[in-house]
């Protein structure tokens, strides 16, 4: 018997040390990670719910999330092989030629 | 103390100690392999939370696919450490301020506003028979088939977008 609070404490806990990855590291591909330790904090949420709620649309909202997150990295990781051929380099303070 | 809430409690430090090491590694495979051991945790969690089919997800698309992808990319271009390049001194610290706050507002939302109710009951034999995948399958092909479809071509889409991002145009010249 574990209260659903504590998964949802544990998911907020993971949520903003992603948040707090992004905000702090200057290696795009550490970011990247980080965002996907966001997406990971919140599934985890979404799955305590729907745990809790005995519901099955918690796991296939979780499904959906997997999914878009493959698709998110796939485009992502593209663009950043992309920005190291024409920066060589990755990190994000290099990136600033659109910047006024 | 039950078994259950043991169980929980060393798993949510295996996956809080491996998101901060993450976080503070200086090189990048490292930081993978801690965001691997966290995902793993997180499978656990899916596996204490009577989700089996998710946990196997879970496992494979992201500990397996997704991590194996940013492996690549890590050494493919070479970039596991960066050189220190601080621009604005002021900006880590602040960051590390606007975390801490995010987090107690969070914890502060939870606890007053938004308590959810409920205990999580340990997950039976028969949440994990056939049953449950049964069960899944239903939702997931009835009353959520078309964002079914709607995700299969985003996957799609996303798998051209891909290819076309790192495609040698014919006739440009770089």
């Amino acid at each position: 018997m574990i209260p659903v609070d504590y998964y949802i404490v544990l998911s907020a806990i993971l949520f903003t040390i992603g948040v707090l990855g992004v905000l702090i590291r200057r290696n795009a591909l550490i970011i990247f990670m980080s965002i996907e330790l966001m997406l990971n904090a919140a599934n985890l949420a979404i799955v305590a719910f729907g745990s809790a709620f005995e519901s099955f649309s918690g796991q296939v909202f979780a499904f959906f999330v997997i999914a878009v997150a493959a698709a998110e990295v796939a485009v992502g990781l593209a663009l950043i092989v992309e920005i190291f051929k024409s920066k060589k380099s990755i990190d994000v303070d290099q990136v600033s030629s659109l910047k006024g | 103390m039950t078994l259950d809430l043991i169980l929980f409690l060393v798993l949510s430090l295996i996956a809080i100690a491996s998101a901060l090491g993450m976080l503070l590694s200086r090189n990048a495979v490292y930081s993978a392999l801690y965001l691997v051991l966290n995902f793993v945790t997180v499978a656990v969690f899916y596996l204490l939370l009577s989700a089996p089919f998710i946990a196997m997800a879970q496992i494979t698309v992201y500990a397996g696919a997704i991590m194996v992808l940013f492996l690549f990319v890590i050494m493919l271009l070479g970039a596991d450490a960066l050189p220190k390049s601080e621009v604005l001194p002021w900006q880590r610290p602040l960051a590390v301020v606007l975390s801490v706050l995010l987090g107690i507002e969070a914890a502060y939302l939870l606890i007053t506003k938004a308590r959810p109710v409920g205990d999580i009951l340990p997950p039976a034999d028969a949440v994990n028979a056939t049953e449950n995948l049964q069960q899944l399958g239903i939702a997931l092909f009835r009353e959520y088939l078309l964002p079914f479809e709607v995700v299969s071509i985003l996957l799609l889409v996303a798998m051209v977008g891909a290819i076309v991002l790192t495609k040698k145009e014919k006739g440009v010249r770089n």
